[in-house]
């Protein structure tokens, strides 16, 4: 296994070699990346109702995005390890700040407005959060200790809160996730995954006393979509024809009737699957998956491959929260998981999430291209 | 040693990782086929039912839009009702040229490029088979002219809808309001599923304080459409709840006499029946038509009513804030007795003005000549400035504050409406706060003739005079009445209301006062007092629009006549059964006794005639 590594540092030069090294882009990720950003405009073309200013706004922001994860991945991983508890810290601060800004203004309150542009911290915290955990919990030995568990758990929970607090839950899910994942990869035994999880559903009751009563409805017609047809349900309702009447082959590209007829909403963001499903069916789903489940591989190898802890558990764990973005999604779009606000990875419209999961893929590369030889003594 | 340790653990975190690698792999892939599965299911075994769903005959689920409850005055009068309209409607989809459809339209039916224009606007918000009206209310001639020529302008129709319509149009509109239609920030506040198929929500007034009670619950039909989603037949469906009706207190007849009565002058009048608090008159004036908000107003008369001076929109009863000058004087009084500040026989000499000990300024009094020797009773009757002056230097600003607090002054009333204006009773605190300024003695005397800082609404001086009569339990103003029935209003009285329990004999003075204000020979409302076999007790008011100069002589006809003071009468009757209690003011009327008392002796004789009648 070292020899390979060897081999790999030590490729023939040659000048596309030597132009990606100096780029510091790893090309099977890349590729899987820009052929699901490529499949958005596809999908957007047609579920935007055939807008280019929809394409052209969407174009800036991957654009912006592809650039950010180049930048990021020039960042030797040291870096990001020695700043991890700084970020974090930064951002739990804006985060309350948002919370604080938010009691002056009216209902959700998510963003800081420094002027030229507006700022989601909550984005940043999706991945200052596992940075943080997998800091701390590389500075010890694995797999992690009762108390250790106890303050890498409270790292996580504390910006869980305050974003769930916002109110924005599927952020706080994702962000939950992304610790919570880092704890797996370090080890967690299984033992104490089946308490947690015995544990949280005992919860459940209490967390509905404190749910908000639109997220009440959502959960209540994730049961029941029928019970309210006008409403809530009718998402569910919608997409699920949408989805079912694509079959096998799908209606074909711009053949989508249920959202052309508008009776699909948010058909370009929190539910452009069902329109992709209807328009490319089971094929085109499956397709999409297996492209989803290539590039969520190839981040697993780079974590494999990662020299250090703090490597490992970064990177696994931003694999795992890309797995969670789109089992999430697509979960909620057919109709088995409640309707939570999370895009579908770098394919919905909007939002900055498209930004802040392309920096996380930077991350993953300026791990995987700034390897070292551990000295052998 | 330590370096073995960590060598072995190293060997030992990679195995762990690795492990942890491979069980999320397996993990992922297991969820992943859980999608898989249910992609499956409803692609492939549901196909075909989600496909007849979707296609040849899918469901569409319409709203069934309730009707709006309709609105009544105490008499059963109709204040909002909803009538038929006829609108043309245009599907873009279904035309083929869209640009010559609408020049066509516009030379058939003489239509203002402004609507057109209009028109595109809203079309552009919408999808391309949504009907979208370019012209509403049409009246018979355009819809005759249109059903001749019909077979020419496929994707064209006229379709019929409930409008609301207001028949009193001006004379009630900032109580009752109106309906417009829903905006985009309502749009985002206002329950998805409710107002799926509403168009229109209430914007101001009962229609609005009461939007979720006048709008009913929409109900549902699941129509199976063919492929060009015509409705072949319904299958299911829920019935909409209609809107309730609403009956007010208010009595149009009394209303009309009000308005009627302010004439050209801007003002508010306000009359509260005294047991319940059932408000009889809520005028404002200038008044508006509220009827072409409904269907949309067009842009320069709604830059008129926006921009005119006399600010027709601005619901003066409710939200005009004024100084209350004399009006004060029979709380302050009341005030006086209360608290053992003084007794009512007490005399004080008048010399037409009042000095603070070691300062040289003069308070004047408005009779410059002075009032002599008055007690409580005479000073109410002349309006003596003076005395008031004395009084509110005993009582200090702590205690004026307190107890014209009670009355409702500086708060809400908590009229069912939206918007009220709480005005301003001001304290030490208060002005430590905003002005961050000390209190000064010469603000103390002059909020005893309600001027100064004071500001109160219409509302609050009628509420406050409706307590006074009604010996200190507390009236609250309502619109609304729980029963349909215009007959009584018993059940909804006197239950929950909070008694400032002032002493009767204390109460008993003041009014006498202001008993002789109206029937006293030297009394400043003493024209309304004839010809009537019941006693009203009142208090003129006439409050200084700006501060006069030191010693300066003005003339009220010299003065520019939006610089003229404000006139305010309050009043209640009959002195000795209170029924009714009215609250005037009338900007720059002058002299509250000549021009304000006479209204809300017309508002008073009217409602008591009536009643007597009954």
């Amino acid at each position: 296994m070292k020899t390979e590594t060897r081999s790999e540092q030590f490729d023939p030069p040659s000048l596309l070699g030597n132009i990606l090294r100096k780029l510091h882009i790893d090309i099977p990720l890349f590729i899987g990346l820009l052929l699901i950003a490529l499949l958005s405009f596809v999908i957007l073309y047609s579920a935007g109702s055939q807008d280019m200013d929809v394409l052209m706004r969407q174009a800036a922001r991957i654009g912006l995005a592809f650039f950010l994860m180049t930048a990021l991945a020039h960042v030797n991983p040291y870096q990001f390890k020695r700043y991890s508890a700084l970020l974090f810290g930064l951002g739990i601060l804006l985060l309350l700040a948002v919370l604080i800004m938010g009691q002056f203004g009216k209902g959700a309150q998510r963003w800081l407005d420094l002027g030229f542009f507006r700022f989601q911290p909550s984005e940043m915290i999706k991945i200052t959060t596992p940075m943080m955990v997998a800091w701390y919990l590389a500075e010890h030995s694995l797999p992690p200790k009762p108390k250790q568990l106890l303050i890498a758990g409270l790292l996580i929970i504390i910006p869980t809160l305050l974003i769930a607090k916002q109110p924005d839950l599927g952020t706080a899910l994702l962000v939950a996730s992304s610790g919570a994942g880092v704890l797996f990869f370090a080890g967690l035994s299984w033992r104490f995954i089946l308490a947690i999880s015995t544990i949280l559903t005992g919860l459940t009751p209490i967390l509905w006393h404190f749910m908000r009563p639109y997220q009440r409805d959502r959960v209540l017609t994730f049961l029941n979509p029928e019970a309210d047809p006008l409403g809530r349900g009718y998402h569910i309702i919608q997409s699920k024809i949408a989805i079912g009447s694509g079959g096998i082959y799908g209606k074909g590209w711009l053949g989508s009737t249920q959202s052309e007829l508008d009776f699909l909403p948010e058909s370009s963001t929190d539910f452009i699957f069902a329109v992709f499903a209807e328009e490319f069916g089971l094929f085109g789903c499956v397709s999409l998956l297996t492209l989803y489940l290539l590039v969520i591989g190839r981040c697993l190898y780079i974590a494999a491959q990662a020299q250090d802890t703090y490597s490992r558990l970064l990177a696994s764990s931003l694999a795992f929260t890309f797995f969670v973005y789109v089992f999430v999604n697509i979960g909620m779009v057919i109709g088995v998981l409640p309707v939570v606000g999370v895009p579908l990875p770098l394919i919905s419209y909007g939002g900055t999430s498209v930004v802040t999961l392309l920096a996380g893929f930077g991350i993953l590369m300026s791990i995987h291209t700034h390897k070292k030889f551990i000295p052998h003594s | 040693m330590s370096q073995i340790y960590t060598l072995k653990d190293k060997l030992g975190e990679n195995r762990l990782f690795l492990n942890r690698i491979i069980a999320a792999l397996l993990i992922i892939l297991l969820l992943t086929s859980g999608l898989i599965v249910r992609l499956v299911y409803l692609q492939i075994v549901g196909h075909s039912h989600y496909a007849t769903l979707a296609k040849d005959n899918s469901i569409k689920i319409e709203p069934l839009v309730p009707t709006r409850g309709m609105i009544y005055d105490r008499k059963g009068k109709v204040l909002a009702e909803n009538t038929q309209s006829f609108s043309l409607e245009l599907i873009p989809e279904q035309i083929k040229d869209l640009d010559d459809t609408l020049l066509r339209l516009q030379k058939l039916l003489n239509i203002s490029d402004e609507k057109i224009e209009q028109y595109q606007k809203q079309r552009k918000r919408q999808k391309r088979f949504a009907s979208t009206s370019l012209l509403m209310g049409m009246n018979d001639e355009e819809i005759a002219k249109f059903a001749v020529v019909r077979p020419f302008f496929p994707g064209v129709d006229i379709q019929a809808s409930l409008v609301r319509n207001y028949p009193y149009a001006d004379l009630a509109a900032h109580v009752v309001g109106y309906v417009g239609r829903i905006n985009e920030a309502e749009m985002k506040t206002l329950p998805i599923a409710e107002y799926r198929g509403s168009s229109h929500v209430g914007k101001i007034g009962i229609e609005n304080a009461y939007e979720t009670e006048l709008h009913g619950k929409t109900g549902y039909a699941e129509i199976e459409t063919n492929v060009q989603g015509r409705a072949i037949n319904t299958v299911n469906s829920v019935a909409p709840v209609p809107g309730e009706n609403l009956y007010l207190t208010l009595d149009m007849d009394l209303q009309k006499t009000a308005y009627d009565a302010l004439g050209d002058f801007n003002g508010a009048v306000v009359a509260i029946e005294i047991k319940t608090g059932g408000v009889l008159v809520f005028a404002s004036r200038p008044g508006f038509d509220p009827n072409p908000f409904v269907i949309g107003i067009a842009n320069d008369a709604y830059q008129a009513l926006q921009t005119s001076e006399n600010q027709p929109l601005y619901n003066r009863a409710l939200r005009g804030l004024y100084p209350p000058g004399s009006t004060m004087k029979p709380f302050i009084a009341l005030a006086g007795l209360e608290y053992n500040a003084i007794s009512a026989e007490h005399k004080l000499f008048c010399p037409g003005y009042y000095q603070l000990p070691n300062v040289s300024h003069r308070y004047r009094d408005w009779k410059k000549t002075g009032h002599g020797s008055v007690n409580m009773t005479d000073a109410i009757t002349e309006s003596c400035d003076v005395y008031f002056y004395t009084l509110a230097s005993i009582l200090g600003i702590d205690r004026m504050h307190d107890f014209l607090q009670n009355l409702g002054f500086g708060e809400k009333s908590g009229i069912d409406l939206t918007g009220e204006k709480a005005g301003l009773m001001p304290s030490r605190e208060w002005k430590r706060k905003q002005r961050n300024q000390a209190w000064y003695p010469g603000e103390t005397l002059i909020t005893g003739i309600g001027q100064g800082f004071l500001q109160v609404t219409p509302l609050q001086l009628a509420r406050a005079t409706a307590t006074l009569a009604n010996k200190g339990k507390v009236v609250t103003p309502f619109l609304v009445r729980n029963s349909a029935s215009p007959d009584s209003l018993e059940d909804e009285a006197e239950s929950h209301q909070e008694d400032l329990a002032f002493k009767p004999e204390n109460v008993d003075k003041v009014i006498q006062g202001m008993i002789n204000v109206v029937h006293d020979a030297h009394g400043t409302a003493k024209t309304i007092g004839k010809g009537i076999n019941y006693q009203i007790a009142g208090k003129t008011g006439t409050a200084q629009v700006f501060s006069i100069k030191q010693d300066a002589k003005y003339n009220e006809n010299d003065i520019d006549f939006k610089l003229r003071d404000h006139a305010l009468f309050i009043s209640f009757a009959p002195a000795d059964d209170p029924k009714i209690a009215v609250a005037v003011v009338m900007e720059n009327g002058g002299h509250g006794g000549s021009v304000a008392a006479p209204i809300a002796g017309q508002v008073i004789k009217q409602f008591l005639g009536d009643n007597n009648e009954n």
